[in-house]
């Protein structure tokens, strides 16, 4: 039988805020343990928490950007469960009136645009880190984290594989990138998502028992885990079983998941209304100006580069939904670089490059106005393409300019002219039989001889202008 | 109608701990308490949106900026077990 795979996301985000979600303490990663600590963030008892207002902000900014209704009276309450990761016991969350809902998020995947339903965006603060002793006996608990504002991103169950939920967990990052409310760096956990799976027959309106995956760190082990959890249920469908509802936990050094809790054993969070924050009340006019704020989205970015540059639309798709490349692309264009020649160089060349070292674009060491220079020492027919490969080459190196280095590797290409006659002269000389053979219908005798006067001239000869030379006395 | 087995839950869920005669006395409190919360159930409240805060104050917010955290001597002093750098609690894998 078929089936049908079902997913939904739940994507935690840390905000780049300077300061925690509910005291002045900095938010910042990998200081030395519980030194950005305070009594609010480390629930000692009677304090006050208060509400850190870029928060609200950027929430507010990204449910926007991914087309959110804004709620008008929200509120914070308070969720209630006991880990040591969490001081005080309870985490401040926000439970029925999230700060944004209803939206939606357009990814491009195989060639084509599929809509993402987003049910809710909210605030809330995220727990400390715990490091288990191996002794087997203890954990150490670091508080720096705890208080760090997350915003929590749902989906609707709308991926219908792991590559869709892959596409849009890239494109999630790219947007949250672009409008600057998070740093979403993977190795650094700012970027965490939890997975809802389920399967059912091919044909079925209701949707199969779901299971929920925790603990996912990266996109490639968020794809291992669905693909796994996919698989695991159909398994157990196959075999007449039934899917329980349960949480599991992914373990990515294992590639398998394992069973947390069943339903039975579900948490009951006791959430109510927190009485130590006030509710949040955001105004028409503050949310146009958040709106203000947003800069150009990956999709626009995605439907300008196409009918403003005439970039294909596979083109497009690469680096509008890659915030570094299409910075680096625009910059190049302001500098005066042609669209489809840079759109080339960065999604060959670049990207090679880029891939085995396992950098991203804003890793790239050079200005874009270099690699403006190096595509018009092309256009300018100074250089051939191949020698502009090797220059690039080069550029990831070191700092020269590209004319620079040109000059240092003798690659600059030949087109004077009577330079040029003179070594097709010579060629032809010792060739004396090519032109009774080119007439003979023998014309790749043409390509023989334009490689000879390449190979006389060390590379350097311009093929463009060897060509006609070469042809020009084949048929005297 | 409270039961035991809703005392019990509840303590449960509070990590608390009770003998036999306790849960009795509580289930009779529970019982009352609730009882007396649920006479607000008689007001009429047709028309009046719910809330969460008595006093019509919203938007108590903070600035973002950066204030000194605590010394992590002074973070640790009233821990009951900790190190020289951390809180040490009883070791849990979830």
């Amino acid at each position: 039988m078929n089936y049908e795979t079902v997913i939904g996301l739940e994507v935690h985000a840390e905000l780049n805020t300077k300061t925690k979600i509910y005291c002045s303490c900095a938010n910042e990663f990998g200081a030395e343990p519980n030194t950005k600590c305070c009594p609010i963030c480390s629930g000692m008892p009677g304090v006050l928490p208060s509400l850190n207002e870029k928060v609200v902000e950027s929430c507010v900014k990204a449910g926007l950007a991914m087309n959110c209704e804004i709620t008008e009276y929200s509120k914070q309450d308070r969720k209630n469960y006991f880990y040591p990761d969490l001081p005080k016991a309870y985490q401040i969350s926000q439970f029925d009136l999230p700060l944004c809902h209803d939206g939606y998020v357009d990814i491009y995947v195989n060639g084509e645009t599929k809509r993402i339903g987003i049910t809710r965006i909210h605030i809330e603060e995220d727990a400390g880190k715990l490091i288990h002793g191996l002794d087997g006996k203890e954990s150490f608990a670091d508080y720096n984290r705890c208080g760090v504002p997350l915003i929590e991103i749902v989906t609707e169950p709308d991926f219908r594989s792991p590559e869709e939920a892959h596409v849009f967990l890239e494109t999630l990052r790219n947007i949250l990138l672009f409008i600057g409310v998070s740093d979403c760096k993977m190795q650094e956990g700012s970027l965490r998502c939890d997975v809802n799976v389920s399967v059912r027959p091919e044909g079925q309106k209701k949707l199969g028992t779901r299971s929920e995956m925790k603990n996912v760190g990266t996109f490639k082990g968020a794809v291992k885990a669905m693909e796994f959890e996919r698989d695991r249920q159909i398994a157990i469908l196959e075999q007449g079983g039934t899917i329980q509802q349960e949480t599991r936990r992914w373990d990515d050094a294992k590639g398998e998941s394992v069973l947390l809790r069943s339903k039975e054993d579900a948490h009951d969070y006791r959430y109510f209304p927190e009485p130590d924050i006030m509710p949040i009340h955001i105004q028409a006019e503050t949310v146009e100006e958040i709106r203000k704020t947003i800069p150009e989205l990956p999709n626009e970015k995605f439907k300008r580069y196409m009918d403003e540059y005439g970039l294909s639309e596979y083109d497009a798709s690469l680096i509008a939904f890659h915030i570094y490349f299409a910075e680096f692309f625009e910059k190049c264009i302001q500098e005066g670089g042609n669209p489809k020649a840079i759109s080339n160089w960065c999604l060959g060349d670049i990207s090679k490059i880029l891939k085995q070292k396992e950098q991203e674009a804003d890793a790239i060491p050079f200005a874009p106005k270099a690699l403006v220079e190096l595509t018009k020492l092309v256009e300018a027919d100074k250089i051939s393409n191949t020698s502009a490969k090797k220059v690039l080459d080069r550029m990831f190196e070191t700092d020269k300019s590209p004319e620079t280095l040109v000059e240092e590797m003798g690659l600059l290409q030949i087109s004077d002219n009577s330079f040029l006659e003179g070594i097709v002269d010579e060629v032809m000389a010792e060739n004396p039989d090519t032109p009774a053979q080119y007439k003979n219908g023998k014309t790749n005798v043409l390509g023989f001889l334009v490689g000879q006067v390449m190979k006389k001239s060390k590379g350097k000869a311009n093929p463009q202008m060897v060509n006609p030379m070469i042809k020009e006395r084949l048929e005297k | 109608m409270i039961t035991k087995e809703t005392v019990q839950y509840v303590a449960d869920l509070a990590r608390l701990s009770f003998d036999e005669t306790s849960i009795e006395k509580f289930t009779k409190d529970m019982e009352q308490i609730i009882g007396f919360a649920d006479k607000l159930g008689e007001l009429d409240t047709e028309g009046v949106n719910p809330t969460a805060h008595s006093v019509p104050v919203y938007n108590v917010f903070r600035e973002d900026e950066v204030k000194e955290s605590f010394p992590r001597n002074e973070i640790l002093k009233n821990a009951p077990e900790k190190d020289s750098e951390y809180f040490v609690v009883p070791k849990v894998v979830e």
